[in-house]
């Protein structure tokens, strides 16, 4: 990793560290936006890691991405700070100017389309997309749809279209926006790298980071907490069966972090479907494994909405089906491997 | 609390371009190997095929090149170790020295060893075999029994190793013995030897395994005498120099590969008519062996920037045994053939062969428990 990569690291760290308090949190599931930490993010320069530093971004790669919404999902950051890296890239790589404040994206499910028409010089938006994420908080949401024959990327503002909320497990806001011939702020057709499916696709990726943070949490929190808890006279971590069941969550955890920050390489290479979409794969099964065996040994203390575990487990839960789940995501992995050919299978991997 | 890293790494161009030499040799090599053979993975021994490698350079890439090495970078290695594993290459003669033997010798032997040993390994004519199990010691490797007492001019060896892959046709063990016995320091008093397979009062016999296959050996010792000049290392310093040698034995692509013919057989099937639970089968094995992949580079490349990556290299091995050891019951679950020994596809043959060996990964070079309780103590738990 490079030095500034390192630096970035550390900046979010010690920014979530302070700020990402239990309170917080506990306070963020009632509905209360955190705007003192939205501010305190936007202002370190955190929120547009892939727009130029003509635009106000940072000027960055999607690997500085990875940091932020690696280290973002391990401390359930209450924020659609990775839609907004991800709705910041699509704007500024289609040549649109980036609103400040929280962004969303949408559709987040691969077979709704929002719909785009001509009207007068300007464009009208029609449609509704379900689970939109932060889509009550999010200032504007970006979308990626088909016009003319083209794939195209627009910004409405919030007001435009009606909100239904909703949320997920971890009581994060998954609500329906709903357009009638809405007015949007700009629509253009997508900049060169931004493809038809880019919502769905670096959706997924950042899901992938936020996961693989979220089971760097899992990992530290069950280990520190098995050299603490005492049963039988001894800390529970020095039964060999707890600590063969933390050696399968770090496992999987060393797995989901690989596996996501080769995506996001990738990302940064150019098309990078075969490797989000093994991403995907790989972090969410580590997700449902990872949370299984965080709350074994954490016992009855775990299963408490008083410990902070669930901040976690319940985000796993949810991220890992949204922007595609396990399985759609192999299938199309699978199909795609299968269409080359067994031959081509190990030239392929050895490729990318 | 850091407790494990895997950076992701970059292959030079150097070393894509040698890919391509090692493919085009494998096609000219292999031909049209059946896909069983080729399952056999580093499981196959041919002499001819390791002078082969030899005469291309292929073995001892990283060693100095007075000792017959060749200077090249770890990951120019790594490619070509995961060249052939993909291919089923017959690998075994020279792969046991090349991974292990050998580079416990460059550090730890006498100039006088590795100007013998070194360049007819380089060469790929000098095969072999590690004689550390017990029938008493397997896991608890520390506690073994096998005494060399010194006698003048050397050690008198007595005792049994079993489970020694390959000692039949190996040149060479590298063994740890008992030099000094105190109960209360187990790990004291152990230190390794070259054994000339050959010598007088040494017996095999074969172990033959759940398949009815020859590769396991009992290696009986009586008033062996081994020449001072063969023993490796300080007497006492083997089981520093045993664990090391592990470290070697537990890093490479060979800790995710062994199914690898299985999957390929399984893309060849499921090509034909992906339907979802297929698709999704076949995906999610590519998923995992994709991330493996990446996992046991970045060892690769934290071993060529002289790290020490022991607990990386112990959790690729055990996630990627894992994932090797349930190829056969995935194929199973999804497809229902049956296996077969001889008779039937090659799906069926691959799926017969590897469905009896399977046991084994998880076995070999430490079983999964004893990494989980190395990756338990890198979380601070023992």
């Amino acid at each position: 990793m490079n030095e500034l990569r390192t630096i970035l690291g550390d900046v979010v760290t010690r920014l979530f560290t302070d700020l990402v308090t239990k309170d917080l949190l506990e306070s963020a599931e009632t509905g209360a936006w955190p705007e003192a930490l939205w501010q305190a993010v936007e202002e370190s320069g955190l929120t547009l890691p892939l727009v130029v530093e003509s635009k106000g971004g940072a000027g960055g790669s999607w690997g500085d991405a990875f940091v932020v919404a690696r280290a973002a999902g391990r401390h359930a950051v209450p924020l659609p700070l990775a839609e907004t890296i991800v709705g910041a890239w699509l704007l500024s790589a289609s040549g649109l100017d980036v609103p400040s404040g929280p962004l969303t994206i949408a559709p987040v499910h691969r077979d709704e389309r929002l719909r785009l028409a001509r009207a007068g010089s300007g464009w009208r938006l029609s449609g509704t997309a379900a689970r939109v994420p932060w889509g009550r908080a999010a200032g504007h949401v970006v979308v990626v749809t088909e016009a003319e024959g083209r794939t195209m990327v627009a910004l409405a503002a919030r007001g435009a279209g009606q909100v239904k909320t909703d949320q997920n497990l971890a009581r994060e806001p998954r609500d329906t926006l709903a357009f009638e011939d809405a007015p949007v702020v700009a629509a253009v057709p997508a900049g060169r790298g931004v493809p038809a499916q880019a919502v769905w696709l670096y959706g997924a990726l950042v899901r992938a980071a936020q996961m693989a943070g979220g089971l760097d949490y899992l990992l530290r929190q069950a280990s520190q907490y098995a050299t603490e808890r005492r049963q039988f006279g001894k800390p529970i971590g020095s039964f060999q069966v707890i600590q063969q069941n933390l050696a399968v969550l770090a496992g999987h955890t060393a797995a989901a972090g690989t596996a996501a920050a080769n995506a996001f390489r990738a990302a940064d290479r150019g098309d990078a479907a075969f490797e989000i979409a093994v991403a995907k794969v790989r972090v969410g099964e580590a997700a449902g494994i990872g949370a299984s065996i965080a709350h074994q040994v954490h016992g009855a203390i775990g299963f408490t909405y008083e410990h902070a575990l669930q901040f976690a487990t319940r985000r796993l839960w949810s991220w890992r089906a949204e922007f595609g789940g396990e399985g759609e995501w192999a299938i199309a992995l699978g199909r795609s491997v299968a269409e080359r050919g067994a031959d081509a299978l190990w030239p392929h991997l050895t490729a990318r | 609390m850091q407790t494990f890293r895997f950076e992701l790494g970059e292959l030079p161009p150097e070393a894509e371009a040698l890919r391509a030499e090692v493919r085009e040799f494998l096609r000219r090599e292999l031909g049209d190997a059946a896909p069983v053979r080729r399952a056999h993975s580093w499981g196959g021994f041919d002499r001819e095929f390791s002078k082969k490698m030899g005469v291309r350079g292929w073995i001892a890439m990283t060693w100095p090149k007075r000792y017959g090495g060749h200077e090249r970078s770890a990951l120019e290695r790594y490619v070509v170790l995961e060249e052939m594993l993909a291919a089923g290459a017959p690998v075994s003669s020279h792969w046991i020295a090349d991974r292990q033997s050998g580079p416990l010798l460059l550090r730890f032997g006498t100039e006088a060893q590795r100007q013998k040993f070194l360049p007819a390994i380089a060469r790929g004519e000098l095969a072999f075999a590690i004689g550390m199990s017990e029938p008493d010691s397997g896991s608890d490797l520390a506690s073994l029994r096998t005494r060399a007492e010194r006698v003048a001019g050397g050690y008198r060896v007595n005792g049994t190793k079993v489970w020694t892959s390959n000692a039949h046709l190996a040149d060479y063990m590298i063994a740890t013995f008992r030099t000094h016995h105190d109960p209360a320091k187990k790990h004291e008093g152990l230190t390794q030897f070259l054994v000339d397979t050959k010598l007088a009062g040494i017996t095999m016999s074969p172990i033959i395994d759940l398949a009815g296959s020859h590769h396991f050996n009992m290696v009986v010792f009586e008033d062996v005498f081994v020449p001072e000049d063969m023993r490796v290392g300080e007497e006492g310093a083997g089981w520093k120099q045993v664990t090391t040698e592990l470290a070697f034995e537990r890093s490479g692509p060979e800790r995710y590969l062994s199914s690898f013919a299985l999957l390929l057989e399984l893309v060849r099937e499921v090509s034909k008519d992906p339907g979802e639970r297929a698709a999704a089968t076949v995906g999610r094995l590519v998923a995992h062996l994709a991330t493996l992949r990446q996992m046991s580079l970045s060892v690769a490349l934290m071993l060529e920037a002289g790290e020490n990556p022991n607990l990386e290299a112990a959790v690729v091995k055990d996630v990627g045994t894992t994932f090797e050891q349930e190829g056969p019951e995935i194929v199973h679950a999804l497809l229902g053939v049956e296996p077969t020994i001889d008779t039937g596809s090659d799906l069926q043959q691959v799926l017969g062969f590897l469905m009896q060996r399977a046991p084994s990964f998880s076995l070999r070079g430490g079983t999964r428990e004893i990494l989980r309780g190395i990756i338990a103590r890198g979380l601070g738990l023992r």
